[in-house]
């Protein structure tokens, strides 16, 4: 149906996914910026702001609202997860770990919007390309986990002192041996570095993965205007297929996002263990 | 003419790393899948009262196993769509 309704543009199967996988970018090389990442994160980061800014600002110690009683439960639920997982002080960590949470989230939910809905409606504004998963862009995901990067720098060195982190840095799996410290050091930068990258590609390939799985659903009911017996099987099977996929991508997307806000946690609780 | 050949050898070894990367990383995450499930199974049968804590954690970790072969499954699908190696024949 909705790659039907394509069949004007691009010619073939490999046309249209290439033309769904192109980002609207200004600029060029280095600075060429992906507008349609920035645009559909910073809009998710307001909604997500303004959602919860809302329910507290209206909230009661009376018989809660269904609004209330639902932000209440999110924030009960990450309170928790980040309670067991995290010893020291929360007041920081925690309204991080629900904001990933959240915002994470929502950014894998535009997965589940209609494949080419966003792109029909910037069409209306004259943008012929407009991918609406902020985080099926590797930009977005490594933007993350690299402030992750910074947190965990910021909890190491709040724990131990900045003399006491770089002392943990030559010394730590071998011991202080003077002849140890290159490989203690070696080895520290790459767990160091292994995280950011591990954290930002697992949420990516997730969603990329998933993003295209959705054109190739939306592929099968390609030829549904010609109305033969074959394109009718093809819609067919691209409704259930697409339920099907859209349903598991229900659990995905949030088990992504649960997933980048525990390993935030636990890495931010690791940095603070002595050695 | 010449070209055309290289392009098709190009295809063609893409096309088997598409099955090797696809194929064996679905038979890493379903062992991996397969042995976690068996074991919560056994857990849960053995100490019914822990289900809760560890069905969380027990998603956590299907999320981590799947993790590995679904970033394999987008590198596929990258290349199988949008080529970079055939992008040098122009």
């Amino acid at each position: 149906m909705s790659a039907a309704e394509h069949a004007a543009g691009p010619a073939n199967s490999t046309e249209y996914i290439t033309h769904h996988l192109t980002h609207y970018t200004v600029g060029e090389g280095f600075w060429s910026i992906h507008v349609d990442t920035i645009f559909m994160s910073v809009l998710l980061g307001i909604v997500t702001l303004g959602l919860f800014h809302a329910a507290a600002r209206k909230a009661t110690v009376g018989v809660p609202g269904k609004g209330q009683a639902f932000v209440e439960m999110v924030v009960e639920f990450i309170d928790t997860t980040v309670k067991e997982v995290f010893h020291l002080d929360r007041s920081f960590l925690a309204p991080l770990a629900l904001t990933i949470f959240v915002w994470v989230f929502l950014m894998n939910a535009m997965d589940l919007l209609p494949l080419d809905l966003p792109g029909k409606v910037a069409a209306l504004f004259g943008i012929h390309y407009w991918r609406a998963v902020p985080t099926a862009d590797a930009n977005t995901t490594f933007a993350m986990s690299l402030t992750v990067l910074v947190v965990v720098l910021f909890y190491s060195v709040k724990a131990k002192g900045i003399g006491g982190y770089v002392h943990e840095l030559f010394t730590a799996p071998f011991g202080g041996n003077p002849v140890l410290w290159i490989p203690n050091f070696l080895l520290n930068l790459v767990e160091l570095l292994s995280k950011p990258v591990s954290l930002a590609m697992r949420l990516f390939g997730n969603m990329y993965a998933g993003e295209l799985v959705f054109m190739l659903i939306a592929l099968l009911g390609a030829g549904f205007f010609t109305f033969t017996v074959g394109s009718t099987v093809g819609f067919l099977g691209q409704l259930l297929m697409g339920a099907g996929w859209a349903i598991f991508h229900i659990l995905i997307i949030t088990l992504q996002a649960f997933i980048f806000m525990v390993l935030t946690v636990v890495y931010s609780a690791m940095a603070t263990e002595h050695h | 003419m010449e070209n055309l050949a290289l392009i098709a050898q190009v295809q063609s070894y893409t096309a088997i790393a598409l099955g090797l990367i696809i194929g064996l990383g679905a038979i890493g995450a379903c062992i991996g899948i397969g042995i976690m499930g068996s074991k919560f199974l056994e857990a849960a049968a053995r100490q019914p009262e822990l289900i809760p804590t560890l069905q969380g954690r027990m998603f956590l970790l299907a999320g981590l196993i799947d993790a590995a072969f679904l970033i394999g499954v987008a590198l596929a699908m990258f290349f199988a769509f949008a080529n970079p190696l055939l992008a040098r024949f122009g």
